[in-house]
């Protein structure tokens, strides 16, 4: 099983990448919607944003490290049976999700160091915040917006994810083509 | 017409010679915002176990206070919501939502006395309208003055300070904290600068 990719497959580090950071980011969305709603009583009050934020830091590492991967690897080329309008939204659509995670990622880190707080990172060791930030905390609206650009950004994830995912079955069950067993076991 | 200049000139300086010794009918005071000598403080019990401590850094007010008609003195103060401050950015950011403060719904928390009645011990009992989360209530604040005197710099300085105890759910803050957390106390220290 080759890890890197090929002019024509994707490699297993690329597969890899790809489905671990889908289970972690939709996980990551229903915990965030969820660990928001909960009561200041709730068991879980303080431990589901604990693994929040934990695994948003994780993503975010994984994103650096799967860009540089993208980098220096062949990008498999286009199925023979691919319209040229697929191949492009297909381009502009992973760019738009690297961005999105990577605001997304972003703006939570924000939010948990507005006022020079670091964050965990599982029991391993804290993210601290940018070094100007103690002396120069966000202001109140600012830490406020960064908070709704975090849901909102969230939300325009998953509805992209989830058309992707049904782009993904299109290939698979309707135009019976390569693409869906590209990502898996081809 | 000598007369009339002898008498104007008598008024202009007896005018200016009452001005001079400090202004003695200004009574009014401005809550010296700029040095920040005052501060609007909060704690409120953390689970039964501990005081949890914080404070509104941005507030403006005005009072007067006149030693020889106590009674007659009032003060008015206005809190921008948004500068709550319990030195903990996600707890900040949760206390401006509207689980508690809502501050975009309500930027502004104000305090308009309506009565002050002094002890001959120098305790007193300021009554007046409190506006928080968009509920008006009347409140009751137990004063002490301070002190009051000229300062360095050529003013006058008059200071304050006051507590009050509150239940969250008379200002329409619901949240539940659990039952030792139902009220909080309010802690003011305002020193006015005599206008």
């Amino acid at each position: 099983m080759m890890i890197k990719n090929t002019q024509d497959y994707f490699g297993l580090m690329s597969k890899i990448l790809h489905w671990l950071m889908a289970i972690l980011i939709v996980g990551l969305f229903a915990v965030g919607l969820y660990m928001t709603e909960l009561d200041y009583y709730d068991s879980l009050y303080h431990t589901l944003p604990w693994w929040h934020k934990s695994i948003g830091l994780l993503v975010i590492g994984l994103l650096i490290f799967r860009f540089i991967w993208k980098v220096i690897n062949p990008m498999p080329k286009a199925l023979e049976s691919h319209k040229k309008w697929e191949v492009s939204l297909a381009h502009i659509l992973q760019n738009i999700f690297y961005g999105l995670i990577l605001l997304i990622g972003l703006s939570g880190y924000f939010i948990s160091t507005a006022k020079g707080k670091g964050i965990e990172f599982f029991t391993l060791f804290e993210v601290p915040a940018l070094p100007f930030m103690t002396q120069n905390p966000l202001n109140e609206d600012s830490a406020d917006l960064i908070g709704e650009v975090h849901e909102t950004l969230a939300i325009i994830l998953i509805i992209f994810a989830v058309l992707h995912a049904v782009a993904a079955l299109k290939h698979h069950f309707i135009d019976k083509d390569e693409t869906l067993k590209r990502m898996i076991n081809k | 017409m000598k007369k009339l200049i002898q008498k104007t000139l008598l008024s202009a300086s007896l005018a200016t010679a009452l001005i001079a010794t400090g202004g003695l009918f200004a009574d009014d005071y401005a809550i010296d915002k700029k040095g920040a000598h005052a501060s609007i403080q909060f704690k409120i019990s953390h689970l039964g176990y501990s005081w949890m401590w914080g404070r509104f850094n941005d507030f403006d007010g005005s009072f007067s206070y006149d030693e020889k008609d106590k009674g007659a003195s009032k003060i008015s103060v206005t809190v921008n919501t948004k500068s709550v401050d319990s030195n903990h950015a996600e707890r900040d950011k949760h206390l401006r939502s509207d689980d508690f403060l809502d501050v975009e719904k309500y930027p502004e928390a104000k305090f308009v006395s309506t009565s002050y009645n002094e002890a001959s011990d120098g305790k007193a009992i300021l009554k007046g309208n409190l506006t928080l989360h968009g509920v008006t209530k009347e409140i009751e604040v137990n004063v002490a003055q301070v002190g009051g005197g000229k300062d360095p710099w050529g003013g006058f300085r008059r200071g304050f300070e006051g507590t009050t105890r509150i239940a969250l759910k008379d200002f329409g803050i619901t949240k539940n904290l659990g039952p030792a957390s139902a009220e909080l106390d309010l802690i003011f220290n305002f020193e006015g600068i005599k206008q």
